[in-house]
């Protein structure tokens, strides 16, 4: 409750800046990136929800025990990845076994 | 509840800064004072969207584990879905989640009933007007045979992977659609609320809450688009 | 309603009566009873299932019931003992009750959720129970694919019940985290938090970042199974690995949903009986915070055999040793902290004792498991069933038994005779060590598990454990047959029976409905025993 309010003004520059970022994201599938395809495509996205973490949902303004929270489950979505990938990723290279 | 009504307030009651008067100026019992009970119940909601990026984390892994095995069938599924349906639907679920910044602002700002509820209204309309998009790009994935079980007509090789690109799209988008149906009903519930004259500028929680909720329901599409529409060209 | 007329004093069980007033109360004590009365009823259905097993194989035939009988037997065993009795025994009914008692709080964060939370494990069981009832589950508790979503039996309400089931955990772990955070009451520092709720705070982080990835695997065997093709679908490419590897993401961590509140019982109970401070009080705190953790790095050790690749069995298979650093710091400190103190042997501190070793073995037998070796050796036999029973055997159903014990009079107002409880707590440590003991040996020895017959040469071991959990049966029954009645007929026990140093002891026995008349302030650690070696404070 003791949290700022957040200006207006600053809800629509973020809701803009959210939308140019679709329409970057979307330009930069049309460009040839090779490999760096999926990986700009998830930065931008990375991006879009940093904004709205910070002024929609306004992390900015929480304490950081918010935070932590957050980066919480980021970790332990981080762990289930890597450590399912791990095998996923390297079950040819003894067994021979990879689809 | 019933019960709760029947115990006593004890010698805290004493000590609430209770600034206004109202439906809602007394916290529930085991809070000292309405401060305590908002930072309470909005940290409560950030646990929760914890679990909720948990829920979908498990589909992400399966998405990551698929497509390390069968890029090109990912790439091959990913062609068959229209982008700029999947465009057009990103920019209304961002323009949603900005209006409902504006409603909590309008609440917080102690604007008039009126002004919170249509910004609300406006988010609930946004977000239907997202469904019927989903539903339509269904609809268009039934017609040419790209639904699993219901429609499927790929066939020769490699179609058992592109079906599989389609069981987590449709798992993935699915259950975003449920997700985000449960939003529309709470903003509902809210635009009632808010019409009642529930909401104060220092009494909003549960608009707060429903804001978190929706902003995730955002992030989770924003990041559904570049994993299944923008695979590669 | 009492037997000895006592003076009329407020408390949370007589402030009203009546059906309604507990099924829509929010009041975390009477939620806590409504959890015990129906944890109870399952435990009684999963022991009932166990008992089955156990007579069958008492010879090497399969008499008693048929091979697919019997492998519905371990399948209903193993889902009602696992996601209805031990995930929610002791956070949600010890946890329940004696948590804001601990923290000095008035009530959970979010009372009508708790109350949600009872409804939603109420329907999650009546769905689980209707699918074991109505034909049964045979794929084991599991849920491995590609069989389950084959298998001709009673599978999807299976999944559906248990998938429900998962939503109360989240709600009450979220509840636990959510109070500790915010509703410590004035003084009440994290590292004057009493062990058990650190331990009830490592296990809530575990129960919200575990259970959805089940719930949402779970649905997708379900929609598999529905359409006779799905996610993990072999035919379309699909991995089975995959789910093995989403499902032990929870179910690992869900051994320490199991074990961590245990461990926090027996570190309440330890220094009350001790009378003396818990030594190393921060170290064993951070340490289930530490099992957490590391909780989530080893669910690979589960698939050693399952044609997982050999780099991440051998990440998995180091990092398994990681996770008895914490546990073993844990038994240390229990041990270190009995030394020198002026123990007494009431019921309680009888089971925590027991929990040290019988924890301390399924531990030790844990590590030879971590060892790719010797696990390819023994996977699937009785070596692993042996193991896994002294963990959630030995170590969570002693700890749920002795903190019931513990915290009864607290509870109910009443004492249980104090002999009774001392016979049961043996009873069933020799019964469980009688029972379970003959399966390493039978399990090294190589015979399998999940069978219902076997050759004749496993028939003496196996008598033997057959007749152990005749004894482990006759010792789980007693406490209901002097607990119960200790309710009318036991002698009234004050505020603080044990002389223990908690909050929860602070209050009267049983608290009245708002929990203290004043929220106490804390200026001390929590085993504060002035002139004791005092390591706390």
């Amino acid at each position: 409750m003791s949290e700022p309010i957040i200006p207006t003004r600053t809800l629509f520059i973020v809701c803009g800046a959210l939308l140019l970022l679709t329409a970057l994201t979307i330009g930069a599938y049309f460009m040839d990136l090779g490999i760096l395809h999926t990986p700009v495509a998830l930065a931008i996205a990375g991006a879009k929800a940093v904004l709205i973490l910070l002024f929609f949902m306004h992390l900015r303004y929480s304490s950081g025990l918010t935070r932590i929270v957050l980066l919480a489950g980021l970790l332990w979505l981080g762990i289930l990845i890597l450590g399912t990938m791990d095998d996923a990723l390297t079950r040819g290279w003894v067994l021979g076994t990879a689809p | 509840m019933a019960e709760s009504s029947l115990r006593p307030m004890n010698a805290l009651g004493d000590t609430h800064s209770v600034e206004t008067s109202g439906a809602h100026a007394a916290p529930d019992l085991q809070f000292e004072n309405l401060e305590q009970q908002h930072a309470t119940r909005v940290f409560g909601m950030w646990i929760f969207l914890v679990t909720e990026l948990m829920l979908f984390g498990a589909l992400f892994l399966m998405y990551t584990v698929y497509r390390a095995f069968y890029p090109a069938a990912f790439a091959e599924g990913s062609r068959h879905l229209d982008l700029a349906l999947g465009g057009i639907n990103t920019a209304v679920l961002i323009v949603s989640s900005l209006c409902i910044a504006l409603a909590i602002h309008a609440a917080r700002t102690s604007a008039k009933r009126s002004q919170l509820a249509l910004w609300l209204l406006a988010a609930a309309v946004l977000g239907i007007v997202f469904m019927v998009i989903k539903g339509y790009e269904y609809f268009l994935h039934y017609q040419n045979g790209e639904m699993p079980v219901f429609n499927w007509t790929l066939t020769g090789a490699g179609a058992g992977h592109v079906q599989l690109f389609f069981w987590l799209y449709f798992a993935m988008t699915g259950v975003h659609a449920i997700h985000l149906s449960i939003g529309i009903a709470l903003v509902g519930i809210m635009i009632l609320r808010a019409l009642l004259g529930n909401f104060k500028p220092n009494a909003y929680t549960p608009l707060e809450m429903t804001g978190l909720y929706w902003h995730f329901v955002d992030i989770i599409w924003i990041f559904l688009l570049p994993l299944l529409y923008l695979i590669a060209r | 309603m009492s037997a000895i007329t006592l003076p009329r004093q407020d408390t949370y069980l007589n402030i009203n009566y009546g059906i309604r007033s507990w099924l829509l109360t929010t009041d975390h004590k009477r939620i806590a009873i409504l959890y015990l009365v129906s944890i109870t009823l399952m435990f009684v259905i999963g022991g009932a299932a166990a008992t089955m097993m156990r007579i069958e194989l008492f010879t090497p035939a399969s008499d008693l019931v048929d091979a697919a009988t019997y492998n519905k037997l371990f399948t209903m065993h193993g889902i009602v003992m696992i996601f209805f009795f031990l995930v929610p025994s002791i956070p949600a009914i010890l946890g329940n009750f004696i948590l804001p008692l601990m923290l000095g709080a008035r009530d959970l964060a979010f009372p009508r959720i708790n109350l949600l939370s009872w409804y939603i494990y109420m329907l999650g069981a009546g769905v689980t129970l209707w699918a074991l009832i109505a034909g049964g589950v045979d794929t084991g508790w599991t849920f491995y694919t590609p069989y389950s979503t084959a298998s001709p039996t009673h599978v999807v309400a299976a999944t559906v019940g248990v998938f429900i089931a998962g939503f109360s955990s989240i709600l009450t772990g979220l509840n636990f985290i959510v109070t500790t955070h915010k509703l410590r009451a004035p003084g009440m520092t994290w590292f004057r938090l009493p062990l058990f709720v650190w331990s009830l705070y490592a296990t809530s982080l575990i129960l919200v970042l575990a259970t959805p990835v089940l719930a949402i695997t779970l649905v997708l065997v379900a929609v598999e199974r529905l359409f006779h093709v799905g996610i993990f679908d072999p035919a379309l490419g699909g991995d089975p690995l995959l789910y093995q590897h989403l499902f032990w993401f929870y179910s690992h961590p869900a051994v320490y949903i199991m074990v961590l509140p245990a461990m926090g019982v027996v570190s309440e109970i330890i220094p009350t009986f001790a009378h003396k401070g818990l030594f190393g009080y921060k170290v064993v705190a951070i340490s289930s915070i530490a099992i957490a953790v590391l909780g989530f790095l080893v669910w690979g050790h589960h698939m050693f055999v399952s044609g997982m690749s050999l780099h991440a069995a051998l990440m998995f298979s180091a990092f398994s040793y990681l996770v008895a650093i914490p546990s073993a710091i844990k038994v240390f400190n229990w041990t270190s902290s009995l030394y020198k103190g002026s123990i007494s042997y009431d019921t309680p501190m009888l089971y925590a004792l027991g929990f040290i070793g019988l924890f301390t073995i399924g531990g030790l037998t844990g590590l030879y498991l971590a060892a790719l070796g010797v696990n390819v050796h023994v996977t699937d036999t009785y070596f692993i069933v042996a193991h896994f029973h002294y963990i959630m055997v030995g170590g969570s159903v002693m700890g749920y038994f002795g903190g019931l014990h513990y915290w009864w009079p607290k509870m109910t107002g009443r004492m249980y005779p104090e002999k009774w409880g001392r016979a049961a707590a043996i009873i069933i440590f020799i019964g469980f060590n009688a029972t379970f003991f003959p399966q390493f040996i039978l399990g090294f020895e190589g015979m399998p598990r999940r069978y219902a017959a076997y050759p004749p040469e496993f028939q003496f071991l196996n008598m033997l454990s057959s007749l152990g959990a005749v004894l482990l049966g006759i010792g789980y029954i007693l406490p209901a047959l002097y607990l119960i009645p200790s309710l009318w007929f036991g002698k009234q026990a004050g505020p603080n029976p044990w002389d223990a140093t908690g909050l929860e002891w602070k209050t009267s026995s049983p608290p009245p409905a708002n929990n203290f008349e004043k929220i106490p302030v804390v200026t001390t650690g929590p085993y504060h025993y002035p002139g004791k070696q005092d390591k706390v404070g």
